[in-house]
């Protein structure tokens, strides 16, 4: 179905918004939550695999186990409202790649691979380029994200997360995420902007010295509203402070 | 547009219609069913109205199109008459002055009973964050923050009756 042109869904949490709107108006939807094990944790020694059907309320309960599971419930727990988390999953937001969705700005830091799944099998595409754009990821039209591998984390790993909203639940106006974990340099991502999640895979610099690493890392971005410039700076300053910077 | 038959379960009762497929589900139980308890607002899953119970946990009900309902179980807010909880949270909502024109009630109310049940231990930081998706334009949310409040209250002290405060 896919293959030929109809709009896969999930929970349609965006979709469905989309779609009341007129906004999207597909031919066809096919509803990916008939998919076997589309939903559903498991764990295989150092990676955990997250069906794209998970949704967010299952991994604010904690289904994703170990501290990368903490780390992913305190992100869920601040997406939309709780009735959207019951149905709105991880795979769908993911593949929308709304800029001001949550997970583009978070599963990056993370490491990992989404798992796609098409006409020729079964490949995986690194978190930090899944997303290549506004609304635009690196699947091709015929495949389908079938799940979200993450790497566990030691218990130790330090992290900080930051959005910016007005309101509870409503859509980020900024968001960053750094996660600090041993052995490997630390990683952030910058999103909810008017581009794809810019991701830094050594923030080592952002850490060291969180506000004028952020001021650089935002100037770098090109030209941008001033309200905008200070959101990202300090999502960036905030993420690093609580990820351990001075 | 091609309609298609959907089997879904009701308020407990199994009913079958025939609908488009992109029919929201709000519509369906207002329009189709005649169960007009569901309120429509904003229709892109913002204001809360709409919300009831599918499966178990509450949902949007305009941002669910009737093609993935099929096997559904959706409970509205004219399914919860009988419920114990709804029926303390009614009493407190009323006591408080937690409603005045009644539009976003039947979303608030199922979303209070989840809070109720799934969050025994929370707080009025909580009980706001945990209703931020329902919009009231009538009463501050004061009345509803201290309705919810105080059903959280009454059943930590063990009893099962609101009493008047």
């Amino acid at each position: 179905m896919v293959a030929g042109g109809a709009r896969p869904g999930a929970g349609t949490q965006s979709l469905g918004p989309l779609l009341n709107l007129r906004l999207a108006q597909p031919e066809t939807i096919a509803d990916l939550r008939h998919l076997p094990d589309y939903a559903g944790v498991t764990r295989a020694g150092d990676v955990v695999r997250i069906g794209a059907g998970t949704t967010h309320a299952a991994i604010e309960d904690g289904a994703v186990p170990g501290r990368v599971g903490e780390i992913m419930a305190t992100v869920a727990r601040r997406i939309a409202y709780r009735p959207v988390r019951n149905r709105g999953t991880i795979g769908g937001s993911l593949a929308h790649a709304d800029p001001a969705a949550d997970w583009i700005g978070v599963l990056p830091v993370l490491g990992g691979s989404a798992v796609a799944i098409g006409p020729r099998g079964e490949r995986r595409i690194p978190l930090a380029g899944f997303v290549t754009g506004i609304f635009e990821t690196a699947l091709a039209p015929d495949e389908l994200l079938r799940a979200i591998e993450v790497p566990v984390l030691p218990a130790e790993a330090r992290w900080g997360h930051w959005k910016f909203c007005r309101k509870v639940g409503e859509f980020s106006k900024a968001t960053a995420c750094v996660l600090a974990a041993p052995g490997t340099p630390p990683r952030a991502v910058l999103a909810a902007l008017d581009r794809p999640p810019l991701v830094i895979e050594d923030a080592g610099a952002l850490l060291a010295d969180p506000a004028d690493e952020a001021a650089r890392i935002v100037a770098g971005l090109g030209e941008m509203a001033p309200w905008r410039s200070a959101l990202a700076q300090a999502a960036l300053r905030h993420a690093a402070t609580a990820a351990g910077a001075p | 547009m091609k309609r298609i038959a959907i089997a879904l379960t009701v308020n407990g009762k199994a009913v079958e219609v025939v609908a488009e497929p992109r029919e929201h589900l709000a519509d369906l139980l207002r329009g189709t069913l005649m169960l007009t308890g569901t309120h429509i607002g904003c229709e892109h899953g913002v204001c809360g109205a709409c919300t009831v119970e599918i499966d178990g946990v509450p949902q949007r009900s305009c941002i669910v199109h009737a093609g993935s309902c099929d096997g559904a179980s959706v409970r509205t807010i004219e399914g919860f008459a009988d419920d114990a909880v709804v029926a303390a949270l009614r009493e407190s909502f009323s006591r408080e002055h937690a409603l005045q024109c009644g539009y976003c009630t039947p979303g608030m109310l199922v979303v209070a009973r989840d809070i109720v049940l799934r969050l025994p231990d929370a707080d009025e930081a909580r009980v706001r964050e945990e209703l931020a998706g329902n919009l009231c334009r009538c009463t501050g949310y004061r009345g509803i923050v201290r309705a919810v409040l105080g059903v959280l209250a009454d059943r930590r002290a063990g009893s099962s009756r609101a009493e008047p405060r």
